[in-house]
């Protein structure tokens, strides 16, 4: 038989080489990911989401999309050819957190931007079966009725800018001005562009006079998959 | 084993325990029927019913979440507390009031995570969707109930997990830390340590204490139970990748991941020969102990669970597999431990209903301890093993 | 972050060796003869009498 105080002995043990053993190994599989330069291509194009993309971006968290959509395109043929490039380190190097799912209910969304226009995601998101009669997506109506909460907009880019994405400090000083204009036909969005290239512009949900939820859920869309432009791309480059 | 009455079996602290099964049972059965909902869901898309708390993107982590940490969690506090008195042969440190501490703070981590998800307040990472004010909030619970117990990892990945910062510290919303493929691997180094240690390890304890327990016979190899376990964390570290191969993760970390999750294939039956050869020329007692059936019916499962999972792991079996129905239906063959069998995704519901009774009795009288009882119950502690 | 990298760097040649030993040492204390008996004994925890004296 052994006492009480030699199994307490043995449970402190155990803990402590578990926790060794766990930090360590968590340390080293992932602290050279960070730092391998190998680890992201060197391609060019990738920028700092929008504010408006951004606000897109929460949304598409907050709804869970992710449970049923991946932003991972596999280097396969099969995917190659439906969706477009396989998918890059670089192209998510930016994204807190990531979004590459686990799950594909629906469609990859990793290069969707472009594919369809604005008018066709206001009517699917709002109602999928409106588009796609057999689609099992739920309706997200409501975001076309509710306007987009950004007063914090300059916050949550510099939070972003925290944890490493380079937004300058004239992004952040701009940012509440070009989350409107980017909504906004009317709008003088060459500044915006030159701050963000390729940022889709104009009215997103079909109703200039609100900016809406849609507007930014469209808006993040639309750049998926657009920042990197394949066709300049050369294998090298590609190389981990 | 003596079948002898309760009075003396109330000097181990006992009502926490019990409380903590009402939990089980009570999260158990929410997620089931969360689970039919959302299953429902994906069938009829118009029962998200068009309202944003309702929809499927928003109630599936009510259901995860609540199977694995409300179900699961509860199932394994009770468990790890029943047992360590047990084996121990003492009370719980801090008494009834730490262990209270640590129901009554459980569950209100779970309630806020969950209220949270409905409103839409997540960080979007699948198993760690709470948002850092709720992490902070579990982290608390997790150290008072180390403190009580002295022996589970969990809190400390929890809190690398938690390393999101709050926009502002009154706000609900945060941006994670890491980024890109660094947040994937995180992710998914987490990811796969709750899944494993807190399914696998914590059935493995259970399994040890309750079928050597049910079958009135010693574990086969105390060696053999050693041995595999610990080969089975140290291998576990290494298999987080495999939740994403042919991704932009870079090849070497893909490779590392399949060859070591090829390799827990032979642990995992270390774990599962151990438990059905405890069994041996004990046979008979399946006819008449309904809880040693579901002991039994659950680490066939394991086996088969931890059969396909490596083999899910090889990568070109993983191209196919991977953001499939597959992957969900190897997630419930494991973490119920008795699914597979039908096509639905429920069976294990008859489990936790079968057990009610016997678990209750064991609970209230201190006699057959079937305790945390299911088959399917993924929890349990390690002191089964090592005490 | 330098630093982390620094170390991490440091450890991961020793991390293998680290992990291999720590897994050896387990094996050989678990296999080795003298512990037959105790071993065996510990077997039967999870039968020790639930009532018993604490
Ligand atoms: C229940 C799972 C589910 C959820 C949750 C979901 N979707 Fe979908 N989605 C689908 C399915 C299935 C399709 C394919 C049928 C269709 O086009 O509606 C689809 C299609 C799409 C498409 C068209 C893709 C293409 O290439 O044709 C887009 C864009 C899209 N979803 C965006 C979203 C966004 C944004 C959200 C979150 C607000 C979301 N989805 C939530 C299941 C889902
Ligand atoms: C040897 C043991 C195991 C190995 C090697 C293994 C391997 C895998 C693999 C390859 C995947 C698919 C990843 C993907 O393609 O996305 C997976 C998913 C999963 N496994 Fe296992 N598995 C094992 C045992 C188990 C057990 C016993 C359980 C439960 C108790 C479990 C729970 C899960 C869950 C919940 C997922 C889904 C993760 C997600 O949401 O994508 N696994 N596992
Ligand atoms: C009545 C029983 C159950 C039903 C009807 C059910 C149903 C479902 C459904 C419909 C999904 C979503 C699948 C998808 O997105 O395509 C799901 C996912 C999931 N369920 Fe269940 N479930 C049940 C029991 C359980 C139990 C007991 C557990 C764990 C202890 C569990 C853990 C999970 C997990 C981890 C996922 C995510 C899977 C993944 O990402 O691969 N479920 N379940």
């Amino acid at each position: 038989m052994f006492s009480h105080s030699k199994i307490e002995q043995n449970v402190i043990l155990m803990l402590v080489l578990i926790l060794i053993t766990v930090s360590i190994g968590g340390l080293v599989e992932i602290v050279p990911l960070y730092t391998v330069e190998s680890t992201i291509e060197r391609v060019e194009g990738v920028r700092p989401y929008t504010p408006l993309e951004l606000r897109g971006r929460d949304i598409y968290i907050r709804e869970g999309c992710y449970l049923c959509h991946s932003q991972q395109v596999r280097p396969f043929r099969d995917e190659v050819e439906r969706y477009g490039h396989y998918s890059l380190a670089a192209e998510s190097m930016y994204d807190h957190p990531f979004q590459w799912g686990s799950k594909r209910t629906g469609p990859d969304l990793a290069r969707v931007g472009g594919k369809y226009s604005n008018e066709w995601h206001a009517a699917h998101m709002a109602d999928p079966r409106s588009v796609v009669p057999e689609s099992i997506m739920p309706a997200y109506g409501f975001m076309l009725d509710r306007p987009l909460e950004a007063a914090d907009i300059a916050e949550r880019l510099e939070t972003n800018r925290a944890v490493g994405v380079p937004y300058s400090d004239e992004m952040i000083e701009n940012a509440a001005a070009d989350l409107e204009a980017q909504a906004d036909p009317e709008a003088d969005t060459d500044d915006l562009l030159a701050r963000y290239p390729k940022a889709a512009v104009g009215d997103f949900d079909g109703n200039p006079a609100l900016l809406s939820e849609m507007d930014a859920m469209v808006a993040y869309m639309q750049i998926l998959g657009r920042m990197v432009d394949f066709t300049d791309v050369k294998p090298e480059d590609l190389r981990q | 084993m003596t079948d002898q009455a309760s009075a003396s079996s109330s000097a181990y602290n006992e009502g926490v325990i019990r409380l903590l099964v009402i939990a089980t049972m009570f999260w158990g059965v929410a997620a089931f029927l969360v689970g039919v909902l959302i299953a429902l869901q994906l069938a009829y898309p118009v029962l998200n019913l068009d309202l944003e708390w309702f929809s499927f993107g928003r109630v599936r982590p009510l259901h995860t979440s609540g199977a694995i940490f409300g179900f699961g969690g509860n199932a394994l506090i009770a468990t790890s507390f029943y047992v360590v008195q047990r084996t121990g042969r003492t009370t719980l440190f801090g008494g009834e009031t730490l262990a209270g501490f640590v129901f009554v703070g459980y569950q209100l981590f779970l309630v806020m995570a969950g209220v949270g998800y409905l409103l839409g307040i997540t960080q979007g990472r699948e198993y760690a969707e709470p948002e850092w004010y709720v992490d902070l909030w579990l982290t608390l619970v997790w150290v008072v109930y180390l403190l009580v117990f002295l022996g589970t990892t969990v809190a400390m990945l929890h809190i690398v997990n938690a390393l999101a910062l709050p926009v502002s510290w009154t706000g609900t919303k945060s941006y994670s830390l890491f980024s890109g493929v660094q947040d994937a691997l995180t992710q998914w180094w987490y990811g796969h340590n709750a899944v494993g240690f807190f399914l696998t390890a914590g059935f493995l304890g259970i399994m040890y204490y309750f079928i050597p327990k049910q079958a009135e016979r010693p574990v086969y190899s105390y060696r053999l139970s050693i041995i595999h376990f610990w080969s089975i964390i140290f291998l576990y570290i290494w298999a987080g990748p495999h939740h994403l191969f042919y991704t932009s993760l870079p090849d070497w970390a893909q490779t590392l991941g399949m060859t070591f999750s090829v390799m827990l294939w032979m642990p995992s039956w270390g774990g599962m020969i151990n438990g059905i050869m405890t069994l041996s020329g004990a046979w008979d007692k399946l006819r008449t102990d309904p809880v040693l059936r579901f002991l039994v019916v659950s680490v066939a499962f394991y086996g088969m669970s931890t059969f396909e999972g490596p083999l899910m792991s090889v990568k070109p079996v993983n191209a196919l597999s991977h953001w499939t129905d597959w992957t969900v239906g190897h997630t419930h063959s494991g973490a119920l431990g008795c699914s597979a069998r039908s096509i639905s995704w429920c069976p294990s519901c008859g489990g936790a209903r079968g057990s009610i009774p016997s678990v209750w009795s064991a609970f209230t009288s201190g006699s057959r301890p079937s305790a945390s009882c299911s088959t399917s119950r993924p929890c349990g502690s390690r002191a089964s093993c090592k005490a | 972050m330098e630093t982390l990298q620094a170390i991490a760097e440091a450890l991961r040649p020793f991390w293998g060796l680290w992990l291999m030993g720590l897994f050896l040492a387990i094996v050989a204390w678990a296999l080795w003869p003298k512990r037959k008996a105790e071993m065996e004994q510990h077997a039967r925890i999870p039968l020790r009498d639930d009532d018993g004296e604490m």
